[in-house]
């Protein structure tokens, strides 16, 4: 099993996401380069958080079409892992990948700080160990995390169950005042209709350790190292 | 006597007194340029020494000062004198980090003011192999809202503009280190009406290097060739150095054109572009090019290696086209550097960059004779000695003044009367809280990345930042290092020495609050006009009083900046030395945060055996925020500090620490023990009941000391109930140190008694909200104009 995590110019998570995988999950990982095709064999693909290519014109609308991308949309559409954090997670939806936009956050200034999630689905390749209706503790640092899509989308995403993490209060309410940026209906992450790829704003990659404040992000990472062991098994 | 002519000399130019003016050079000064040169400079060659000689670069006024600072310890590798200083922190690491203002650009374009003074201060960093790990700021503005302390005569024009000031400060500051990927730990930001017409932005940098792998900015092995790599050139910045070494006038905002703009996304690619050049080994010395860019570059790095270096114009990429020599050289644009390769290894170099996208081209070797030559066109445009730029610059013995108090020792009879009547002290509490310099700071740094690189074990909004140091140590118990900014400007113009003191100390403080043991420094030194007396004796004293602190607590000065001239109209700020102290953590595990974490801990106060007298103290209550707040004037002195019984507080922390008895630590600062307990509290929404012991009965005004007074050497500490008695005995083993039991935490309210009188009470939520909230209520009162902020 072999984990690859994209290297942009302007990624500025992909070494915490390594980390992660490697230090914490002890994971073999490979660094993909956004000049190459070559997806190296890996078995999931990590789009870390930063600001690809500068997010110059619009954040993620350069980074869709480096070569490295149209790989992942292939590994995509033939059912592999893929999970944007943050500015990947912005990238996913330039490229297509998951429905909707990231638009300016509603207060319209760059914010980070510790906000809570609320669980929406264990259906998924990254979410199998945790509990719908959980509450976790990730943070965000983000200028465009609000998340927009029309109505129909809405209507699809919340009946096939592919919201998979809304902004919450600590006790688990859905509430404007928990929502850090305006996104629609609190959505912090969604999965593509394959339940394949996820993109979410929150960093699962700043809170998988107790040293650095919340280690609750790890299970993300955990049910996709599981995930994909089962696969490997069989 | 006519000198013999050089086979080939730059064309001299017309030297006029409007053109010496023009660069901000002396006639005695340009006497001593034509000494060096030997004949009549080009004009290139005048503009390279106005900026070399200016004294944003060559130091000239302070230097002399300067030279009495410590700068070594066992722990030192770098001292003053590189881009930045290093000190080693063990497990074969060594951090490098150093502060620096860009005070005078962030005034005139608050935005790329602020972002490109976080970029150059990174820059500084990672030249020297270092990747930066963690940024903080010390930010001064003028006031946002009316109150006792702004004073008459501040329009409602100042204030928005303020408010315009502090916005695009901000967010350069966000836009510049979010992108570029490094967290920034908050620090302290600061209103004074003094600031008004002169902010201050001042930025530190932290980064982490190998101790066997660091990079000087040292040009070697004459024939190597000389790399410069970066942004295009371009006209923006030319005499950014100039400006910054002058006061400002009316219609400062022309000067706009002199203001840099910043692309954290080139330096981003810079910074992996350079880090991954060095580690090819082909790269032998590499400087940024900051303020005086490919000029300051160039001299130095030659004269560092005592060689020299030719550069030929026509290689440099440019932004704009017909830039002539002298805009070229005197050009401030932003992302570049200079390095020197190994020759026949350039092509390893180039290639690297390559792969970064950065601009990259040989621009010239290095020379035996140490000068530095400059070529455009095929011309020789300058050529000049690297000694006379640098070492050899102007050095000025300015007059010194007498020392005046500029406040009385006593305050008024009124102030007295007042203070001897009943007061509200929960009111006076909620005041101070909702002041600017107390309230919540969260709205400046929830927009900075505290997080990024996955190290921050304490973020902004506590004491100190902590850092983890990944892969030493084992995993979740990693070494780590804190770090503190710490200046009091209001008691600085009461007493530069002794303010210099406590920021010192305050700072140490501050990192030795999470169990950290402070091991360097960096500070920024911001005056007025040292070519006024009194102003030169400000600095003068506040150096004595960082190298006395500074000596005795163990924590040299590594580097830093001096910052000038900053006056608009002849009105001086208040002097602002800001001290950065830097931390060692043997396991940032043990990290000790500074708010309460649990109900039913005991509360104890750590301070000094003995204190001040009646009339001590309330010469001492004159320049707090308490007296600025409740009575709108200043008197007195800022509070007794003995550096020595700081430092056995410092140890006492650290050793508390280490035996894990603490769960949390907060310095008694702004506001006194009633606002530490507060902040304490309102991390975790957690009260406490506090009971003092009654005074003496023939002490006057003691309560108003005992709950607002900002003694220094004093810190608030919980730890659980069958902790106490162990934590006690220890403080007990540092002479001059008493801890006292002042009560429990808990419960939904905050209350303080001094014996059986309540003197303080109020619901933790209603204070919370008046503190976190008052920042933007004075931001909502003076809205920006949307002219101002285009």
């Amino acid at each position: 099993m072999k984990f690859g995590v994209l290297q942009f110019p302007g990624s500025n998570c992909d070494q915490d996401t390594a980390h992660v995988l490697s230090a914490v999950a002890r994971q073999p990982v490979v660094m993909l380069w956004h000049a190459s095709p070559s997806l190296e064999g890996v078995d999931a693909v990590l789009i870390p958080g930063g600001f690809a290519y500068g997010d110059y014109l619009r954040t993620g609308a350069i980074a869709r079409f480096s070569p490295v991308m149209a790989s992942v949309c292939r590994f995509a559409a033939e059912g592999g892992p893929v999970l944007g954090i943050c500015n990947g997670f912005q990238i996913l939806c330039e490229s297509g990948l998951l429905p909707g936009a990231l638009l300016r956050n509603a207060g319209l200034r760059y914010v980070c700080r510790q906000v809570h999630l609320r669980v929406e689905t264990a259906d998924s390749l990254f979410t199998h160990l945790l509990a719908e209706g959980q509450v976790l503790r990730l943070p965000v640092g983000h200028m465009e995390g609000n998340y927009f899509c029309d109505e129909a989308t809405l209507t699809m995403l919340e009946r096939d169950r592919r919201v998979v993490f809304r902004y919450c209060s600590p006790a688990g309410e859905v509430t404007t005042a928990s929502n850090p940026n305006g996104s629609l209906a609190n959505v912090a992450g969604v999965l593509n209709a394959g339940r394949n790829v996820l993109g979410m704003m929150p960093h699962p990659d700043r809170s998988s350790e107790e040293l650095l404040g919340s280690a609750d992000g790890f299970g993300i990472f955990q049910s996709l190292v599981q995930a994909l062991s089962a696969v490997g098994r069989t | 006597m006519a000198q013999p002519s050089r086979p080939e000399a730059p064309q001299p130019t017309t030297i006029t007194p409007a053109l010496l003016k023009q660069h901000s050079i002396t006639p005695d000064e340009y006497a001593g340029i034509e000494a060096a040169l030997g004949r009549v400079p080009s004009l290139t060659e005048l503009g390279i020494y106005s900026v070399m000689w200016s004294e944003h670069c060559s130091y000239k006024s302070s230097r002399v000062h300067l030279r009495r600072l410590p700068t070594k310890s066992e722990r030192v590798v770098q001292g003053p004198g590189e881009n930045a200083g290093i000190i080693d922190v063990g497990d074969g690491w060594a951090c490098a980090f150093k502060i620096e203002s860009h005070n005078h650009p962030s005034y005139i374009e608050p935005f790329q003011g602020a972002a490109t003074g976080v970029g150059g201060i990174l820059r500084d960093i990672f030249t020297m192999n270092a990747r930066p790990l963690a940024v903080m700021d010390s930010l001064r503005f003028g006031p946002l809202s009316m109150d006792a302390n702004t004073g008459p005569g501040v329009s409602d024009a100042v204030l928005r503009r303020n408010h315009a000031v502090l916005e695009g400060v901000v967010s350069g500051i966000s836009h510049y280190g979010n992108c570029f990927g490094v967290p920034n730990l908050g620090g302290e930001t600061r209103f004074e009406p003094c600031y008004s017409g002169n902010p201050l932005v001042n930025a530190f940098a932290l980064g982490l290097v190998r101790r066997d792998e660091i990079f000087y900015a040292k040009a070697t092995g004459v024939g190597n060739p000389v790399i410069y790599v970066g942004a295009k050139t371009g006209r923006d910045g030319i005499h950014g150095a100039t400006m910054a070494s002058e006061e400002f006038t009316e219609g400062a905002e022309q000067k706009r054109p002199n203001v840099q703009v910043g692309d954290p996304f080139l330096e981003k690619l810079l910074l992996e572009g350079c880090l991954e050049a060095m580690a090819t080994g082909a790269v032998l010395g590499i400087q940024d090019m900051g303020a005086a860019g490919l000029t300051c570059s160039t001299c130095e790095m030659g004269a560092r290696g005592g060689v020299g270096i030719e550069i030929e114009l026509d290689r440099i990429p440019q932004r704009a086209t017909g830039m002539n020599s002298y805009e070229i050289m005197l050009s401030e644009s932003q992302e570049r550097m200079l390095l020197v390769a190994e020759r026949g290894r350039e092509q390893e170099v180039l290639e690297v960059f390559a792969k970064w996208g950065l601009d990259a081209v040989v621009a010239g070797s290095v020379l035996e004779e140490p000068r530095m030559r400059v070529r455009h066109g095929g011309v020789l445009v300058a050529d000049i000695p690297n000694q006379s730029l640098t070492d050899d610059a102007p050095l000025y013995h300015r007059p010194v003044g007498e020392w005046k108090a500029p406040v009385p020792l006593d305050p008024p009879a009124w102030v007295r009367e007042e203070l001897a009547k009943p007061r509200d002290y929960t009111e006076d509490l909620k005041q101070l809280l909702a002041s600017a310099n107390i309230c919540s700071k969260r709205w400046v740094y929830e927009q900075y990345d505290s997080m990024v690189q996955t190290n921050t074990v304490q973020g902004p909004g506590g004491e100190a930042g902590v850092m983890r140091i990944k892969g030493t140590g084992t995993p979740g118990h990693e070494r780590g290092l804190a770090m503190a900014l710490a200046g009091n400007s209001r008691w600085c113009f009461v007493d530069p020495r002794l303010c210099a003191m406590h920021a010192v100390a305050e700072a140490a403080r501050k990192v030795a609050c999470t169990g950290a043991t402070p091991v360097a420094a960096t500070n920024c030194l911001n005056f007025g006009n040292p070519e006024k007396p009194e102003i030169l004796r400000q600095l003068s004293d506040a150096i004595d009083g960082i190298a006395e602190a500074c000596t005795v607590l163990g924590t040299p000065i590594t580097g830093g900046n001096v910052s000038l001239y900053n006056e608009t109209r002849g009105e001086g700020i208040y002097p602002t030395p800001v001290l950065g102290i830097v931390g060692v953590l043997e396991d940032a595990s043990k990290a000790v945060p500074s708010h309460f974490q649990r109900r039913g801990d005991t509360i104890l106060l750590l301070r000094l055996i003995g204190g001040s007298t009646a009339e001590e103290l309330l010469r001492e209550l004159g320049s707090s925020s308490y007296a600025q707040l409740a009575f709108g004037t200043l008197w007195g002195v800022p509070p007794r500090l003995d550096i020595h019984e700081e430092k056995q507080l410092i140890e006492c922390l650290a050793r508390l620490a280490g035996a894990k008895l603490l769960t949390s630590v907060i310095d008694v600062g702004s506001g006194g023990l009633a606002v530490a307990l507060a902040r304490a509290a309102f991390g975790r929404g957690i009260g406490a009941a506090v009971t003092l012991e009654a005074p003496a009965p023939h002490v006057p005004w003691p309560d108003v000391c005992r709950v607002f007074a900002e003694d220094a050497t004093q810190i608030v500490a919980t730890c659980a109930p069958d902790h106490a008695a162990a934590a006690m005995d220890i403080a007990a083993g540092y002479g001059l140190i008493q801890a006292v039991q002042l009560g429990t935490t808990g419960g939904e309210v905050l209350s303080v008694s001094i014996g059986d009188r309540l003197v303080i009470s109020a619901r933790l939520e209603e204070l919370d909200r008046i503190w976190s909230g008052s920042l933007e209520d004075m931001l909502a009162a003076s809205p920006v104009v949307a002219e101002v902020m285009a």
